[in-house]
């Protein structure tokens, strides 16, 4: 399987235009297909076509995921996969050593990744890569604001203040609308939502 | 004014589902149409249609059900998905052959083995002989709309067969994406009530259904099968066309996407249509003429239009998601070469076979069939067919 992603990678070189590829990986249980169909849904509300999807392997706890996310202006045909991607979000960090998160991705486009580690110990994971990297203590995040691990909520903001797919007041508030649908019957847990996604928009950097 | 959402395949083939509000749903959970019965389950559960959902204990009895519900007048449907239509496979003549207008929401998963949750066309196209009319999909727009026409071609007295109404699994099932939706009350005006000729329940009519058919009476049978099947293909033009009326969205048996003046034409089915698309207009740039033929209905198979529609091109490659084990390539082929053969219409044919199991079929190895049949057609060169997009060989790993 690997050697056909490498292959295709290599080939393609074209991309959409005036579309923005977004690939996740995460772990089986973390959130991370969840934070991309949210991640497609704000944008749709933003007006934008979208197509927010996963790659299913076989479904269980912890093993490695992968999901996409195409956002554009103009209609999307393409039902591939990503291999060339604009940006990367990594939602666990386990992932760098056994996935080669940046194949494919844009040196004009950025990587993001869950970790408290340096750039410096990061950047050997990372093949290379030439592009802006930024990291995110997710768990920290989520830990305070929440009380438990949830990564998908940090990253997501973390994705949307690095691609600039949207600014900050629209994507808060429209997120606000999002999770007041998603968590009708369990409100209490709306406000550390809303706290870890602007906490992670205002803390990731490069 | 259409309302413009997002829905996954899934979602979008539930929510049409909850406005036709059939009357019976038996189902039995199957990955990746698990969440199509999930979700009417929901609907049924919050009062907002009235349909008898039965939780039966496999696909055998799902398809049972149905059939006992629509023999008895009711409308009926279920959803499945790969093994779980293989369970069905005996039923899913029962109902073609007692002419029963039930609609089955497949959500195209392969068949095991080895096993495999992803998409492909095994599970439909094994089933293309069992007598049912077959429609499929390039995204969730299309399976929602190809949802809304399905009981209106498969109820009209002319034609009384089951349908299929299949979509690509977790490809467009699970992929979230942007969607029109058509207003509940112009589906309901659209959509209208069922009202059978026949019914089991009818007591001014007593009728048997599914009874023995000696020899005498077995090959008529099925000619009456065949010529149904004849008569749904105005029946699925009118009620494109009517479905024209209130969605503004345009179907017939094929999509043509710069088909007329190409050079090579691409035919193929479901959501690798999209993609094939972009690698169109991207070798269109390229100064290649070419084309694309997107079957949406395989049954009854419209030869004579493939036909005229291909008449005249350099070379045509056939794409299948499904194998034959023929050698000869999939049934995508056997059928668009048999017609082109039978009308005299002399194009040389490509037969190719991709995305078996979830293989990833990308804009790269959509270009890559044109220019390998642009090359083969120039210099008379003969390909080792089928040709398997994206295989891997001992050298990659």
């Amino acid at each position: 399987m690997f050697a056909v992603c490498a292959k295709r990678t290599a080939r393609r070189k074209i991309g959409l235009k005036n579309t923005v590829e977004i690939r996740w990986h995460g772990r089986g249980g973390q959130g991370a297909k969840t934070a991309a169909l949210l991640l497609a849904d704000v944008c749709f509300k933003n007006g934008k076509h979208i197509q927010g999807f996963p790659e299913y392997g076989p479904e269980r706890m912890g093993a490695p995921i992968t999901a996409y996310n195409r956002i554009s202006d103009d209609e999307l045909r393409v039902h591939s996969n990503i291999y060339d991607p604009d940006f990367v979000v990594v939602v666990d960090e386990t992932l760098l050593e056994a996935i080669d998160v940046t194949a494919g991705l844009n040196p004009e486009g950025a990587i993001v990744i869950n970790t408290t580690k340096s750039k410096e110990e990061i950047a050997k994971h990372l093949n290379g890569y030439a592009g802006k990297v930024y990291t995110l203590d997710a768990r920290k995040i989520s830990e305070d604001a929440l009380g438990k691990y949830f990564p998908n909520s940090p990253m997501l903001a973390a994705i949307v203040a690095v691609s600039g797919v949207m600014d900050r007041d629209t994507f808060l508030s429209q997120m606000k609308e999002s999770y007041q649908h998603k968590f009708a019957k369990k409100p209490e847990v709306i406000d550390g939502n809303m706290k870890a996604l602007q906490v992670a928009f205002d803390e990731v950097k490069p | 004014m259409s309302i413009k959402e997002r829905l996954s395949g899934n979602e979008a083939v539930a929510y049409a589902i909850k406005q036709i509000n059939p009357d019976v749903m038996p189902a039995f959970p199957i990955t990746p149409s698990t969440e199509i019965p999930q979700l009417v389950a929901n609907y049924i559960a919050n009062g907002q249609i009235d349909t008898e959902f039965i939780p039966v204990e496999s696909e055998h009895s799902a398809m049972s059900a149905a059939i006992g519900a629509s023999a008895a007048g009711a409308r009926a449907l279920t959803a499945t998905s790969s093994c779980g239509m293989a369970l069905m496979w005996e039923l899913l003549y029962v109902a073609a052959s007692n002419r029963l207008p039930i609609a089955l929401a497949l959500v195209n998963r392969a068949l095991t083995g080895p096993i495999n949750i992803n998409c492909d066309h095994s599970d439909s196209m094994g089933a293309k002989d069992a007598g049912w009319i077959q429609i499929y999909a390039e995204n969730n727009q299309e399976v929602y709309d190809n949802f809304l026409q399905a009981f209106r071609i498969s109820e009209h007295k002319d034609v009384m067969l089951p349908i299929m109404v299949c979509q690509d699994g977790f490809i467009t099932s699970h992929a979230l994406a942007n969607i029109e939706l058509v207003e509940d009350e112009r589906v309901k005006a659209f959509v209208g009530e069922y009202q059978p000729e026949n019914f089991l329940l009818n007591e001014q009519m007593p009728m048997a259904v599914g009874p023995y058919a000696v020899s005498n009476y077995y090959m008529e049978s099925h000619r009456a099968q065949v010529e149904a099947m004849e008569n749904a293909k105005q029946v699925i033009l009118d009620v494109a066309a009517e479905f024209e009326k209130i969605s503004g969205r345009k179907y017939g048996f094929f999509e043509s996407y710069r088909l007329d003046d190409a050079d090579y034409a691409v035919v193929i089915i479901g959501s690798a249509a999209g993609t094939t698309k972009d690698a169109v207009d991207e070798l269109r740039e390229e100064g290649i003429k070419a084309g694309l033929l997107k079957l949406r209905v395989f049954r009854p198979f419209p030869a004579d239009e493939i036909a005229e529609a291909l008449k005249g091109k350099k070379a045509v490659a056939i794409l299948d998601r499904s194998e034959t084990f023929s050698t000869q390539g999939g049934p995508l082929t056997s059928e668009v070469c048999a017609a082109l053969y039978k009308r005299g219409v002399n194009v040389r044919a490509f037969s190719y076979i991709y995305g078996l199991g979830g293989r990833d079929y990308t804009v790269e190895d959509a270009k890559e069939v044109y220019y390998t049949v642009k090359k083969a057609t120039e210099s008379g060169e003969q390909l080792s067919e089928p040709v398997y997009i994206g295989l891997r060989s001992r050298e990659d790993d």
